[in-house]
C-alpha cells in the first residue's frame, strides 16, 4: 500500500475530527445567548466516532494484541445455554442494555447544577479515555481467563488477600446502590398518587406475564411482553382517572416514609419469591421499555433541535450549589460515573459478556462502542435536564432546608439566584405533568422525566399529552429500579454469604433455608438503612448518599483499572501501562480527595465529621437545630453523619490497600524478565 | 424465483431480530442449542423449549456468584 493512499484514508476522520473539535468549540465557547442542543450530540458523536476509529484501534492492535485465531471461552466452551458463540450485533444489544440502566440518566441531571458544560466535558474525556478503555480491557482480560469474574481475577493476578477485600469492595457498592436508587423512586412517588398507582400496578401485571409465560404459552417472550407494555401504558391511563378522584388520589397518596417501608418490605418478599413469577417478566418490560425510550429520545432531540436554558457554566461550579454540595473537582467526577466510567461494568464486562464472545476480534466493538453508547445515553440526559427552564430544574432538585416549602418562597430564593421564576410558573409545570407538586423532588429521575415529556409530547401526536408522558418516564425509570432492587438483593445475599462464609462456613450453603433468610434480611436491612436515614434526611438524602455512590462505583473503576495494569506490566507490555494506569491514577485521586473532603471538611454541609459534632455541641448544650424538630431527629442526625464517615473510611481502606497490593505485585512483575500473568494457554479458533 | 430470495431475507431479518430482542433479555437462541446438541452431544438428552426456557431464566435470574444481571 503507498502512502498517499494511506493518508487519504484517514481524510474521512480528519474532517470529523474537525467537525467534531467545531462543535465541541461552540458548546464550551458561545457566552451569554442560548445554543443548541445539536452542538453538544454532534460534539459528542464525532469525538466518539474518532476516538473509535484510533484509539480503540491502538488499544485493540498494540495493547491487547487481540488474536482473531485465538478461540474464546464461548467457543472452547460451547454449551448453548451459558456459553454461547453469539452474533456481535447481538451481543452488543445484550451487553449494552446490562450496563445501561438509571446511572447514566441521573447522574448528568444532578451534575447540570454547575451548567451543561462541565458535565458534558467529563463525560466525553472520562469515556475515551477511562470508561471505555476499563470495559474494553476487563472484557479482553476475562475472554483470556475462561471469562472468569473481576473478583475472580484479582485473586488470581494479586493474591488472595486482595480479592477478599475487592469482593467486600463489590458488596459495598452494591448496598449503596440500592440504597440510592431507591431513594431516586420514592423522591419520585411521595406523594403523587398518579405514580404510586403506575408503579403499583407494574406488581400485577408482572405476576400476571409470569404465569402466563411459565404455564399458559411457555415461553412466548414476544407476545406477553407486548401485553404487559399494553397494560402498563392502560395503567399510566388509569393513574390519570386516579389522580383526579377525589377517593381514590387519597387512598394513593403516601409519604416517604411509608413508601420506604414499602420498599424495604417488597424487596425482602420479592427477593425469596421465585424468579419467574415477577423479576423475569417486569425485568423484559424494563429492558424493552428501557431501549425504547432510548430511541424514541434520541430520535426526539434530533427532530426537535431543542434550545438549551440552562447555562453553560454556573455560579455552583464553586461548590455551594443547593442540589449537592461540593466543588467541580472532586464532586463532579464522582457525580457523572456511569457514562464516563462506571466501575460496575467490570462486573459485566467479566463473567457474563466473555461467555458469548463468538471472537477476540469482537471485543473492541462491544467493550468499547458499548460503552461509547451508553456515554451518548447520559449525553441525551444531559439535553434533557438543561432544556427545561432552570428555575425549574432547582425549584425541583432543591431541598426545603434551603430554597422553603412553598411556591413563593423557593420561586423567590430561585429568582434570587439568578434563575427567574415566578410561582404561577411552578404551579403551571405541576399542573402540566398531572401532580400537586414539583418541589423537593431531588434525585433526577422527575427532572429528567419532565425533560423527557418535554420532548416527547412535542414529537408524538396527542392534546395534553404532557401529564401522560411524564408519568410515562417516572414509570420507565421506577420499572428498572425496581428490577435493580430485586436482582441487586438477591445478588448481595450470595455475595455477603459469600463473605461471611469465610468466617462462619455454615452460611455458605446456598440451599440452605435459613442461610438465605438471614443473609436475604441482612442484605435488605443494610441498603433499608441508608434508604431511610437518607428519606429523613431533611438537607435531602440525595446529598449524602449520591456522592457516596459516586465515590463507591468511581472506587470499582479505580480496583478494575489497577487490575488492568498490574496484568499489562506482567504481560510485559509496560511501555503501554500507561493507558490503564493514568485513568486509574485520575480516579484515584478523585475518590481520595471526595473522600477526605467528606471526612475532614469543616463545613457541616459538606464534612460528615463536621456535621455530627456541630450538632453534638448543640445537643449537649440543649439546643435543637434545625431542621431537626426534637431531641430524636439531633440523634439520628449525628448517627447518620457517623454512619457515613465510616463508609467512607472504609472506602477508603478497599481503595489503599489495593493500591498497596498492585504496586507490590506490579514492580515484582516489572523486573522479572518474562511474563507472569495467568492467560489461558492458546487454542486455536476452528474454522468457522 | 426473485420474490422468493426477498421473502426468503425477511424472513431471515425477522429470526434475526427475534434473536436479538431476545437476547436483550438474556435468553440464548434455542435453534442454537438444538444444533449444537444434536452435532455434539448426540447422545444426551435434548431440553423441550419449555424446559430450555425455564433453565435459562433461573440461571439467568437464580443469583449466584458473578451473576449482577445488570448495571446502576
Amino acid at each position: 500500500m503507498n502512502n498517499n493512499n494511506s493518508l487519504l484514508r484517514h481524510l474521512p476522520w480528519a474532517v470529523l475530527a474537525v467537525v467534531g473539535a467545531c462543535a465541541l468549540g461552540v458548546v464550551a465557547l458561545r457566552r451569554g445567548e442560548a445554543i443548541n442542543a445539536l452542538w453538544i450530540v454532534v460534539a459528542a458523536v464525532a469525538l466518539y466516532l474518532v476516538a473509535y476509529r484510533y484509539y480503540s484501534l491502538f488499544i485493540a492492535t498494540k495493547v491487547m494484541q487481540l488474536d482473531p485465531h485465538r478461540a474464546t471461552p464461548a467457543v472452547l466452551n460451547n454449551d448453548g445455554l451459558d456459553f454461547v458463540p453469539t452474533n456481535k450485533h447481538v451481543l452488543f444489544g445484550h451487553h449494552f442494555a446490562a450496563i445501561a440502566g438509571a446511572g447514566p440518566l441521573v447522574g448528568p441531571v444532578l451534575a447540570a447544577q454547575m451548567g451543561y458544560l462541565p458535565g458534558t466535558l467529563w463525560l466525553i474525556a472520562g469515556v475515551v479515555l477511562a470508561g471505555a478503555v476499563q470495559d474494553f480491557m476487563v472484557l479482553f482480560l476475562s475472554t483470556r481467563r475462561n471469562a472468569r469474574s473481576l473478583g475472580d481475577m484479582v485473586r488470581e493476578e494479586m493474591g488472595r488477600v486482595p480479592g477478599t477485600i475487592a469482593l467486600f469492595g463489590c458488596f459495598l457498592i452494591m448496598i449503596i446502590i440500592l440504597a440510592v436508587l431507591s431513594l431516586i423512586v420514592v423522591k419520585a412517588l411521595a406523594h403523587s398518587p398518579w405514580g404510586m398507582f403506575t408503579v403499583m400496578a407494574t406488581i400485577p401485571i408482572a405476576m400476571f406475564m409470569g404465569v402466563y409465560m411459565r404455564y399458559l404459552r411457555p415461553g412466548r417472550i414476544g407476545e406477553i411482553s407486548l401485553i404487559g407494555v399494553a397494560l402498563l401504558l392502560a395503567s399510566i391511563w388509569l393513574g390519570g382517572a386516579i389522580s383526579t378522584d377525589p377517593y381514590w388520589s387519597v387512598v394513593f397518596t403516601f409519604t416517604g416514609e411509608q413508601i420506604t417501608w414499602m420498599l424495604v418490605g417488597y424487596g425482602f418478599v420479592a427477593a425469596v419469591l421465585p424468579v419467574w413469577l415477577i423479576l423475569a417478566p417486569r425485568d423484559y418490560l424494563s429492558t424493552f421499555l428501557k431501549i425504547g425510550t432510548i430511541a424514541a429520545l434520541a430520535v426526539g432531540i434530533l427532530i426537535l433541535a431543542p434550545e438549551l436554558k440552562m447555562p453553560a457554566l454556573t455560579q455552583f461550579t464553586d461548590g455551594t450549589g443547593p442540589v449537592w454540595k461540593g466543588a467541580l473537582f472532586p464532586f463532579l467526577f464522582i457525580t457523572i460515573a456511569c457514562g464516563a466510567v462506571s466501575g460496575f461494568h467490570a462486573l459485566i464486562s467479566s463473567g457474563t459478556t466473555p461467555k458469548l464472545l463468538a471472537n477476540e476480534s469482537h471485543a473492541r466493538y462491544i467493550g468499547y462502542g458499548g460503552m461509547l453508547m451508553e456515554s451518548m445515553v447520559a449525553i441525551m440526559a444531559m439535553v434533557a435536564a438543561s432544556i427545561i427552564e432552570p428555575g425549574v430544574y432547582f425549584a425541583m432538585n432543591s431541598p426545603p432546608a434551603i430554597v422553603g416549602a412553598d411556591v413563593a418562597s423557593v420561586a423567590a430564593t430561585v429568582s434570587s439566584w439568578g434563575f427567574a421564576i415566578t410561582p404561577e410558573a411552578l404551579d403551571a409545570v405541576a399542573r402540566d405533568i398531572g401532580e400537586s407538586s414539583i418541589l423537593n423532588r431531588a434525585g433526577g429521575a422527575p427532572t429528567l422525566a419532565v425533560g423527557i415529556a418535554q420532548i416527547l409530547h412535542q414529537v408524538l401526536p396527542g392534546q395534553n399529552s404532557m401529564a401522560f408522558w411524564y408519568h410515562f418516564a417516572i414509570l420507565f425509570e421506577a420499572l428498572f429500579i425496581l428490577t435493580a432492587v430485586d436482582a441487586g438483593t438477591r445478588a448481595g445475599r450470595f455475595m455477603l454469604q459469600d463473605l461471611l462464609g469465610t468466617f462462619v462456613p455454615a452460611l455458605k450453603h446456598t440451599d440452605s433455608w435459613g442461610a438465605n433468610v438471614l443473609a436475604t434480611a441482612g442484605c435488605v436491612a443494610l441498603w433499608g438503612y441508608l434508604l431511610y436515614q437518607g428519606v429523613i434526611d431533611p438537607l435531602g438524602g440525595i446529598n449524602t448518599l449520591w456522592p457516596l455512590f459516586g465515590i463507591s462505583n468511581q472506587m470499582l473503576a479505580g480496583i478494575a483499572l489497577m487490575l488492568c495494569s498490574v496484568v499489562l506490566i506482567k504481560m510485559k507490555r509496560q511501555q503501554y501501562v500507561w493507558v490503564t494506569l493514568l485513568p486509574a491514577v485520575w480516579l484515584l485521586i478523585c475518590t481520595t480527595a471526595a473522600s477526605l473532603i467528606k471526612l475532614f471538611d469543616a463545613n457541616p454541609a459538606i464534612g460528615f465529621l463536621a456535621l455530627a459534632k456541630k450538632y453534638e455541641t448543640a445537643l449537649d448544650a440543649g439546643q435543637i437545630l434545625a431542621p431537626a424538630k426534637d431531641l430524636g431527629q439531633m440523634q439520628n442526625v449525628i448517627m447518620n453523619a457517623y454512619t457515613n464517615a465510616t463508609l467512607s473510611v472504609l472506602f477508603l481502606v478497599v481503595v489503599f490497600s489495593i493500591l498497596f497490593y498492585a504496586l507490590k505485585v506490579g514492580r515484582a512483575a516489572w523486573i522479572r524478565p518474562e511474563r507472569s500473568d495467568k492467560e489461558t494457554a492458546f487454542q486455536a479458533q476452528p474454522d468457522a | 424465483m426473485e420474490e422468493n430470495a426477498v421473502f426468503n431475507d425477511l424472513s431471515r431479518m425477522g429470526k434475526y431480530l427475534g434473536q436479538a430482542a431476545r437476547m436483550l433479555v438474556g435468553m440464548p437462541d434455542y435453534d442454537t442449542y438444538v444444533q449444537h446438541m444434536q452435532t455434539q452431544h448426540p447422545d444426551q438428552p435434548l431440553m423441550s423449549y419449555e424446559a430450555f426456557f425455564r433453565e435459562r431464566q433461573e440461571a439467568r435470574y437464580g443469583g449466584g456468584k458473578g451473576r449482577p444481571v445488570r448495571c446502576c
